[in-house]
Formats: structure tokens, C-alpha cells, sequence
């Protein structure tokens, strides 16, 4: 999403990264960048908790007003849990260390549409709504 | 003890694509100073749009595959988020599927517009796949179609882009 942002960015709209995998948003040097401690898989925030969801987001735009240096990455105050063991497990695919699978966590990259469910292929077959797709 | 430093997801794969033989994975490395657009309007007045890669997509949009898809879909920010899906090869669905604002937050940025942190939501939010493995169709393909919803987003312009990865 670095690489989306520089482009944005240049075009001129100013943008912020949200980002759980710090050395990678170092690597890509996006305009304006928000860390989260938070597993992968997680980036805005643990599931069913919207109020630590708000303050998450609450915390990226107040980093975004705060950034005057190009390419600075603003650390959130957000914290997954008091445990941190996942931090030891974690890789990159789905062994975010909250989850473990051994191996390559990746599934197969399977070059069909993936639907969450049958139905909707059965109403994307039928109403053909997809606004952009390639 | 556990680690208090960030995970080094970059380290991290690189031990793994050794351990199970495979070629080192190389990353994107942008050294030159990033572009940059000055932010010109209080956050409380800006028109903020949502582009997120976790892979969502709404009922009627065919699905993203997970072979390198540099495509788009546009999602009414005025949806409830329960009503958006997400399909992806490389994180822990399972979650995302159970409360999609954890990759695609529009349930809260429209409680945040309700609660004047930002102005308002742009009308789409921009949904598309992380894991595109080429830098350049990254570039080439992906940010131009993101660039051009951006750009001819219906109603207010967008003056802030917030940029959600998984």
C-alpha cells in the first residue's frame, strides 16, 4: 500500500499509511506512515471492539495532521494484548502468531474468483454489480 | 520473555523462504524521499476516502482471486461493513470475516464523521488485494485504477487518503 501511496501521493492527494509490519513501510518509504503493534490480519484493530477500533483510527488522523518530515512513521499507542508471545510465533501469511501453521501459511494462489460465500457467486454471476473489475 | 520490538516481517520471511527452500523474496525499496501533498484542510473538514487491500468485496462484485489480482472494487462507504465480504491467500480470514471493520473500517470512519474527528467519507471506498508479488504491476496496474477512483470520486473531492494493508 507504500508503493499506492507515493502514487497517490505525486497526483496530489496527500495520503496515510496504516501499517502492522514496520520494516516493510521503512523499506517502501510512504509520505506519511501509522505503526500498530498489532498482529497481521489486524490492521484497524481487534474484532467486535469499536471503541478500541475508534481510538485506533482516532490516533492514525491525528498522526496524519502531526507529520511535517516526508516518509515519517508515527508509533500509535495501541496494544494487541498484555501477552506478546505472538511477536515470537509471528511470520508474514497466515502464521501471524495468533494463529499457527506450519510451513508456507500461504494458501494456493488460485487464479478464480475466491467467495466468502457460494451464494455470492451465484449474485455476482447474475446481477454482474462489480463496479471495476479486471 | 516475548519481543517488545516490532515483528521484522522482512527478517521473518526471509528465514522462513530459506527454511522451506525457497528463493529470497525481494522486497519494494523506495530510497528516494517519498512525493509529498501537503495537507491543506483540518481533518474535522476533510473528505477522507478509504482504500484498503484485505480483499473485500460486496454482494454482486465478483470475488478477487489470489493469483496477483490488480483489480478494484468499489464499495459504497454507506454500507454496513457487516454486509462487505473479504477473500485473501495470506491472512487469517477467519476474523475479518466475523467483524470486516478490522480490515475495511467504513463503520467506524462514518462514526468518526458522525462524531466530526473527520469531515465526511468519500462516497466509495476502494477496495483491492494485497499480495500482488511484482512490484511493477503494483505500480503499473493496481495504483493507476486506485489513483483514477480517486481522482473521479462521485460527490466531494477527497482530500485525505487513509491507506488500511493486512
Amino acid at each position: 500500500m507504500g508503493l499506492v501511496a507515493r502514487i497517490l501521493e505525486k497526483a496530489g492527494f496527500p495520503t496515510i499509511c496504516l501499517t502492522a509490519a514496520r520494516s516493510i513501510t521503512e523499506s517502501v518509504n510512504p509520505p506519511r506512515s501509522a505503526f500498530v503493534d498489532m498482529p497481521l490480519g489486524y490492521t484497524a484493530g481487534r474484532p467486535h471492539e469499536p471503541e478500541f477500533q475508534r481510538d485506533l483510527l482516532r490516533q492514525v488522523f491525528k498522526a496524519a495532521e502531526s507529520i511535517d518530515t516526508p516518509g515519517s512513521i508515527v508509533d500509535l499507542d495501541v496494544t494487541w494484548s498484555e501477552d506478546a508471545s505472538w511477536k515470537d510465533k509471528a511470520t508474514s501469511g497466515l502464521n501471524n502468531g495468533v494463529n499457527s501453521v506450519e510451513g508456507d501459511s500461504r494458501q494456493p494462489r488460485i487464479n478464480e474468483p475466491q467467495y466468502q460465500y457460494e451464494e455470492d457467486r451465484v449474485a455476482a454471476e447474475n446481477f454482474g454489480r462489480n463496479d471495476n473489475a479486471t | 520473555m516475548s519481543q517488545t520490538n516490532p515483528v521484522d516481517y522482512i527478517q521473518r520471511t526471509k528465514e522462513q523462504y530459506a527454511r522451506l527452500g525457497y528463493d529470497d523474496y525481494r522486497w519494494a525499496e523506495k530510497k528516494e524521499s517519498p512525493p509529498w501533498t501537503p495537507i491543506e484542510k483540518p481533518i474535522s473538514e476533510s473528505n477522507v476516502a478509504l482504500v484498503a487491500s484485505g480483499g473485500a468485496y460486496t454482494e454482486g462484485q465478483i470475488a478477487f482471486h489470489w493469483e496477483d489480482d490488480t483489480g478494484i472494487r468499489l464499495i459504497p462507504s454507506a454500507e454496513p461493513a457487516s454486509d462487505v465480504r473479504v477473500t485473501h491467500f495470506a491472512y487469517d480470514l477467519e476474523p475479518a470475516r466475523e467483524d470486516p471493520n478490522i480490515v475495511f473500517p467504513t463503520d467506524r470512519l462514518n462514526e468518526l464523521v458522525a462524531e466530526k474527528t473527520i469531515g465526511s467519507l468519500a462516497s466509495n471506498a476502494v477496495a483491492c488485494m494485497g499480495g500482488i508479488y511484482s512490484t511493477r504491476r503494483a505500480e503499473e496496474e493496481l495504483a493507476p485504477l486506485i489513483l483514477e477512483s480517486i481522482s473521479n470520486m462521485p460527490g466531494e473531492p477527497v482530500d485525505l487518503v487513509l491507506l488500511v494493508p493486512v
